[in-house]
């Protein structure tokens, strides 16, 4: 029963990681209904900018000799994300209004390996432990008293990505700029129309998907270093995009804990009988089975054509 | 009924605009004038330019030759957020409504240009932001009240009906507290009592606010109603301007409109 209780949590831990990745697609899809391919190599470059800033061997410390305190490292990050926001608006985005969202998307799986290369040449492709002064180890609390383990760090990953869902949640809803984020998402038309101007809400949306990729990257960068295989969760919060829902914000949430949860269990449960590496596909075969009884997601808006 | 109106000076100048796309000429040569507190209509047959007109004006389209002069301000391009920033709003023939978004929040985009506050306030609804939010929804309330749409201040509008769905666009489009409203067909496809809805709004809008109007139009019997001028097109050329009575006793409107002998060499 611990035993289940330990699985469970670590599985909760795994998916609020899955979940953070996940919340990026989706701001970027519900602004601006591009599947943003990019989203996982962002928390990459995002991890590898912020290491570069704070670390000793970082090129920062090779050109100015000292290193950035960990929050103006984070601020500085941050600047670097909008940066590459802006530039994606200029370069890619503003030269592909009104195309097919196919193209959009190969842009953006363009985009994904070019920022890729660019991590390594820039940064280098070893495996780099990002330190941020994040708590480590068991949470002797419960170790003690219950005999359960759990991370710190987990649990401060799960506080983080709580208190950014709040944030994005009040954003979206009660705000100028969030109300023009969703007129933008409905109708582009209309939303010119009123003077919201679709370059700003881009660059906007794609910081904002930027700051949560940095996040994102911080989490997993603490917990596993920061590693090119990074990139690959992009392919992990697929499914969780399909269970939650392409549209909300939400259903990335729930999404990544269910897929998190589902295959830690079916791993160490399931895993005996058919030889492991169950938690290799079983988000995918969740999807799949998604795609065939509820293609909407759990909290996807339905889709009513009127005739 | 325009008695009580002070018709000031001209508002919007359209001076020889020419647009086309590739070859086809949606538009040549067109000029009229707006007055101020006017309501003006524009109508012609289909495809006459008349949606092409005013996407012009709001800087949708832009067009090849001519300029517009608005408030004084003479150009010929101007972007859809400048139009909108410096008091032009408008509706659409389809309506263009955020249909996920609730009465409320679409009208509450229409404030967009009025309010200023940074991202880093509206990042948390704090501070100054918050205070702008309060100020503005009261703005909103007022139109809602205008426009008697209390009940469905929460509802989603995709799943209004269509009178009511073009009214919230208008409601929208007010909350702009434009000087010039563009309305292109806001009576398409309504009923009776609907339209007659319609034409009161429009009219306690120029009557109360003041606003000048400029608005497409099919059902010539309300547009010879509310309109104080006219101005006919017929394929992208101007046929005739003037007052609604002018317009119906001229020859070339009447010939229009009744098709007979049009030259089709072009």
């Amino acid at each position: 029963m611990l035993f289940l209780l330990e699985t469970v949590i670590s599985g909760l831990m795994a998916g609020v990681m899955y979940s953070l990745v996940a919340l990026g697609f989706v701001l970027i899809f519900k602004a601006s209904g591009i599947f943003n391919f990019a989203q996982g190599v962002f928390a990459l470059f995002a991890g590898l900018a912020l290491y570069d800033f704070i670390a000793q061997d970082g090129w920062f410390y090779g050109l100015f000799g000292f290193v950035l305190p960990v929050w103006l490292g984070i601020i500085a990050t941050m600047g670097v994300m909008v940066i590459v926001a802006w530039l994606v608006e200029l370069l890619v985005l503003r030269h592909l209004v009104n195309q097919e969202p196919i193209i959009l998307f190969m842009s953006t799986i363009g985009l994904a390996y070019f920022l890729e290369g660019l991590g390594d040449m820039l940064f280098g492709s070893d495996v780099k432990p990002l330190n941020i002064g994040l708590p480590s180890g068991a949470w002797d609390y419960l170790l003690d008293n219950y005999n359960l383990y759990v991370e710190k760090l987990e649990i401060v990953a799960a506080v983080v990505a709580a208190v950014l869902v709040i944030v994005l949640a009040i954003f979206f809803q009660k705000t100028r700029i969030g109300r023009a984020l969703r007129a933008v998402a409905d109708d582009h038309q209309a939303a010119l129309s009123v003077g919201i101007s679709l370059r700003m809400i881009w660059v906007i949306v794609w910081s904002v998907s930027g700051f949560v990729a940095l996040v994102a990257g911080v989490m997993w960068g603490s917990k596993s270093g920061i590693q090119f295989s990074l990139s690959l969760i992009a392919l992990k919060a697929l499914p969780v995009l399909i269970l939650g829902g392409f549209t909300s914000v939400p259903g990335a949430i729930i999404g990544g804990l269910i897929i998190g949860v589902g295959e830690k269990v079916a791993e160490v449960f399931g895993g005996p009988y058919v030889g492991g590496a169950i938690e290799n596909w079983f988000a995918y075969v969740l999807a799949l089975a998604f795609l065939l009884f509820r293609p909407q997601g759990l909290f996807g808006e339905k889709i009513i054509e009127r005739v | 009924m325009s008695l009580k109106r002070n018709i000031g000076d001209t508002i919007l100048a359209v001076d020889q605009i020419s647009l086309s796309f590739g070859g086809v000429k949606a538009l040549s040569n067109i000029s009229f004038s707006v007055n101020e507190h006017e309501v003006f209509a524009i109508i012609g047959p289909n495809g006459a330019g008349k949606s092409s007109m005013l996407n012009c004006i709001n800087g949708f389209y832009h067009p090849q030759e001519g300029t517009i002069t608005f408030k004084g301000n003479t150009r010929r391009h101007v972007s859809p957020s400048e139009a909108a920033r410096e008091g032009i709003a408008r509706t659409f023939q389809n309506i263009a409504l955020f249909k996920g978004m609730t009465t409320l929040d679409n009208i509450m985009t229409g404030r967009n240009t009025k309010m200023n506050k940074g991202i880093f306030w509206q990042a948390l609804r704090f501070g100054p932001a918050e205070k702008e939010e309060i100020e503005h929804r009261a703005v909103v309330e007022k139109v809602i009240d205008f426009l008697e749409i209390e009940a469905i201040r929460k509802t989603a509008v995709g799943t209004l009906p269509y009178g009511l769905q073009k009214r919230v666009e208008l409601g929208r489009a007010l909350a702009a507290e434009p000087d010039l409203l563009l309305l292109d067909e806001p009576m398409a496809g309504m009923n009776i009592e609907e339209k007659q809805d319609m034409c009161r709004f429009i009219l306690d809008v120029n009557d109360e606010f003041g606003t000048t109007i400029v608005l497409i139009e099919h059902d010539m019997g309300v547009v010879m109603d509310i309109s104080d001028r006219v101005v006919v097109l017929d394929y992208g050329k101007k046929l005739a301007d003037g007052t609604p009575d002018e317009v119906r006793n001229n020859q070339a409107v009447i010939d229009a409109y009744l098709g007979v002998a049009h030259d089709d060499e072009e």
